[in-house]
């Protein structure tokens, strides 16, 4: 597969950390689909995902953050986004994305907004 | 050789497997045609988007169609066509809603369009009933 995509998850304390590596697109949003869903089932709604490693998203993939936000904030969770390139932190910008999630450049600034306010209204 | 319009053309079964091919053959046109780095990723997401929406809405995930490419550049402008032979999925009928809204609804859909409009100097949809419907987008070049 000559573009591929990889969704990581390590655990933080009480922080679920989904780390995205590659490229996120129509064929691979249901990967990242399955791996929200997985946390949401185990009762894990406070997610960081941290895009460090991603080096590209189309609207696929934006799709999957806005499917899962209301579910997620509805259960007293939230997800946290971290270290965008700028080149993929323009389309969430584009598509207005900073009005909805708390975006930020690392994962330990992630952390340090869920202490401060562990959901967010939309 | 400057004034020269090139063409190029790219057939690919109709499967969203194939957007890597189709980003990387449109990502070679934009760098042929001149185009920056900011703005080669430009092209590759507005025609990422254009064929996703080919795949799975025009097409709904036949792989037997095929979704075709078309770049042409000049000096001036770099044209996009994506064809498609579906029953004929124009995005501009989908309303734009606020993100905010989708979100509400639990919705996520009518976003490519509004991604390549951003992207792109113009986009436009033609149908031809029961033919091929073409999505047309441009991009001006500069020069420098």
């Amino acid at each position: 597969m000559p573009h591929p995509f990889a969704v990581l998850r390590s655990q933080e304390g009480t922080l679920s950390v989904l780390s995205l590596e590659g490229y996120l697109d129509a064929h691979t949003a249901p990967q990242f689909e399955r791996a929200i869903q997985g946390e949401i089932d185990a009762g894990r709604v406070q997610l960081i995902v941290d895009g460090a490693q991603l080096r590209y998203i189309s609207s696929a993939g934006l799709g999957v953050f806005m499917s899962f936000i209301e579910e997620i904030r509805e259960k007293g969770g939230d997800i946290k986004i971290c270290g965008l390139a700028p080149k993929v932190r323009q389309i969430f910008d584009i598509l207005g994305f900073h009005a909805i999630y708390d975006m930020v450049d690392t994962r330990a600034a992630a952390a340090m907004r869920f202490a401060q306010a562990p959901s967010r209204e939309g | 050789m400057a004034s020269i319009e090139q063409k190029f053309t790219l057939h690919v079964p109709s499967s969203t497997q194939n957007l890597a091919i189709i980003r990387e053959f449109v990502t070679n046109v934009g760098v042929q045609a001149g185009l920056g780095e900011d703005d080669v990723a430009k092209l590759e997401l507005a025609v990422d988007e254009a064929c996703t929406n080919v795949i799975e809405h025009a097409h709904g995930g036949d792989i037997t169609k095929d979704v075709v490419v078309r770049a042409t550049f000049d000096e001036k402008m770099l044209r996009i066509e994506v064809v498609d032979s579906g029953a004929g999925f124009d995005p501009a009928r989908i309303p734009e809603e606020d993100v905010e809204r989708l979100v509400a609804q639990r919705r996520s859909g009518g976003l490519g369009l509004r991604v390549m409009r951003s992207l792109m100097d113009e986009v436009s949809y033609e149908i031809v009933p029961g033919n091929t419907n073409r999505l047309r987008m441009t991009k001006r070049l500069r020069k420098d």
